[in-house]
């Protein structure tokens, strides 16, 4: 590569991530008025029009806050590992292909990347418990990987049936396969994807690993300023990523009828966001027990049955 | 559990949460409940547990008579006063002051208060940047009106002799017994 393709791939890794910080900061904003649409208040609208720029205040305010480090936290991990959220979702942006001819990278193993970084995301939040070294944040994390385990088998299982439907890895290959949606082929599938990438963002009702009644905010208790920033934005761009892969594994990606594909995915995405901020608003938080059952004794098995079906199907399918 | 209750349990489960989704989107579309605060605001009751202030009887003088009840039942001991007695007998705070930084507006005070004097009202918007500032002196709690109590002046009722009323003549009261004619 010559020096003007360096510039060219570095300026629109920039540009990208620009766009997903300005989104992420969009979607504070939207959660929060969403929320208050369904509660029957406001929301914010003190800061600039109808409260648009609340969250670059409150970026602002955390970003002059002390930095400050608890005496008795682990400091070189407590200070890593904040950083290690938002890093690995951001990173996982890269082999999202937004329209037809509109990604960064097509990798033959887009989803097999997805899924390892998904499962270093929670290195994040289970260090980032351990090194505040506090026993709130202690018992957070160690719920937050207990329930990443459960829900990464049952999520990586569900996406089988879409790549044995594709017959590829590459998320770019799996929406070109798309010309009708999976959703209609692997509607279980799609449910279990849905309810296994909640669980993966820790959104509610299964936001047990920063359950605020009882563990006090769980893993991020310790943490304030922009460590605590960081930690909320790997949050809302962890569910960016999960809209946008259910957007592109089951939704159709760009396909759709008379408007540009860019516009359906955006549509797609949106509405995925809106569920997501809807289901935070009327669902009560499961307990523990119930979390684990539900991951091991009902998605699991599911889930491999789906697999099971999926596979047959697709053999008969491909020989005749 | 047998194979009849799973299957009621899960048909429950998904009802409850079809039920709980519909109930949240329907509060999309009800009258909001929030007062946008600085710019509307709401009148307050009026016992209204708010900012204290010092009232006078219909005749303009002080009706705090300095009895200091209002500061021994204070919970959190923030009124401070110093009794003083004018030369026709009536008994005044020579100095009054409540330190509202630490004021938990109860409202003892004015219940203990037997002249009706110390009053709260329906104004909280009292914020200040600094500790002192919050500190208000006699003047600043001394008001002009009656308050809640109008027309009541306790020296007309009851109460010591003052000049142009000797004891027995207020209203409602009556005369002091004789204690020498007052024999069986």
């Amino acid at each position: 590569m010559n020096f003007a393709q360096w510039l060219l791939a570095l300026s629109s890794l920039g540009l990208a991530l620009l766009g997903l910080l300005f989104i992420a900061a969009l979607m504070v904003y939207g959660e929060r008025k969403i929320l208050a649409l369904l509660q029957d208040r406001l929301g914010p609208n003190r800061a600039g029009p109808f409260g648009l720029l609340q969250p670059i205040a409150d970026f602002l305010k955390l970003l002059t806050k002390e930095h400050f480090v608890p005496p008795f936290a682990d400091r070189n991990i407590y200070i890593i590992a904040p950083i290690i959220v938002p890093f690995t979702a951001l990173l996982s942006f890269v082999v999202v292909p937004v329209s037809d001819d509109w990604w960064l990278a097509d990798l033959n193993i887009a989803l097999l990347f997805i899924l390892a970084l998904s499962s270093l995301r929670v290195y994040g939040i289970m260090l980032g418990g351990w090194a505040s070294n506090s026993k709130y944040p202690l018992f957070g994390g160690l719920r937050s990987a207990a329930q990443m385990i459960s829900y990464e088998l049952p999520m990586g299982l569900a996406l089988m049936g879409v790549i044995i439907l594709s017959g590829s890895f590459s998320l770019v290959d799996i929406v070109a396969a798309q010309e009708l949606p999976f959703i209609i082929l692997q509607p279980i599938g799609f449910i279990i994807f849905l309810v296994c990438g909640i669980a993966e963002t820790n959104r509610l009702p299964f936001d047990l690993p920063e359950a605020e009644n009882e563990l006090a905010s769980g893993y991020n208790t310790e943490y304030g300023d922009i460590k605590f920033a960081f930690y909320y934005l790997g949050e809302y761009i962890g569910v960016l990523l999960i809209a946008v892969l259910i957007t592109v594994l089951f939704l159709g990606g760009w396909h759709g009828p008379w408007i540009p594909g860019v516009f359906w995915f955006m549509l797609k995405t949106l509405t995925l966001i809106f569920l997501f901020f809807w289901l935070r608003t009327s669902l009560p938080r499961l307990r523990y027990d119930q979390l684990m059952n539900c991951g091991w004794k009902f998605l699991l098995p599911a889930a491999l049955i789906n697999l099971l079906v999926t596979a047959f199907l697709g053999l008969f399918w491909m020989e005749g | 559990m047998n194979k009849k209750q799973t299957n009621d349990y899960t048909l429950a489960l998904i009802k409850g949460l079809g039920h709980s989704l519909w109930a949240v989107l329907r509060h999309a579309f009800v009258k909001r409940e929030t007062v946008s605060y600085p710019d509307i605001k709401r009148s307050l009751p009026l016992r209204w547990r708010g900012r204290i202030v010092l009232t006078r009887d219909p005749d303009g003088e002080e009706r705090c008579v300095a009895c200091y009840l209002c500061s021994a039942v204070c919970p959190v001991d923030c009124i401070h006063l110093q009794a003083h007695q004018n030369n026709d007998g009536r008994r005044y705070p020579e100095t009054f002051s409540i330190d509202f930084s630490r004021c938990i507006f109860c409202g003892f005070c004015e219940e203990a208060c037997p002249t009706l004097a110390i009053q709260l009202t329906p104004d909280f918007e009292m914020c200040e940047r600094h500790h002192e500032s919050l500190v208000y002196e006699k003047n600043q709690l001394l008001i002009d009106g009656q308050g809640k109590h109008p027309d009541y002046n306790f020296y007309r009722h009851a109460g010591v002799a003052i000049p142009g009323k000797a004891i027995g003549e207020a209203k409602g009261d009556t005369s002091p017994v004789d204690r020498d004619n007052n024999l069986p």
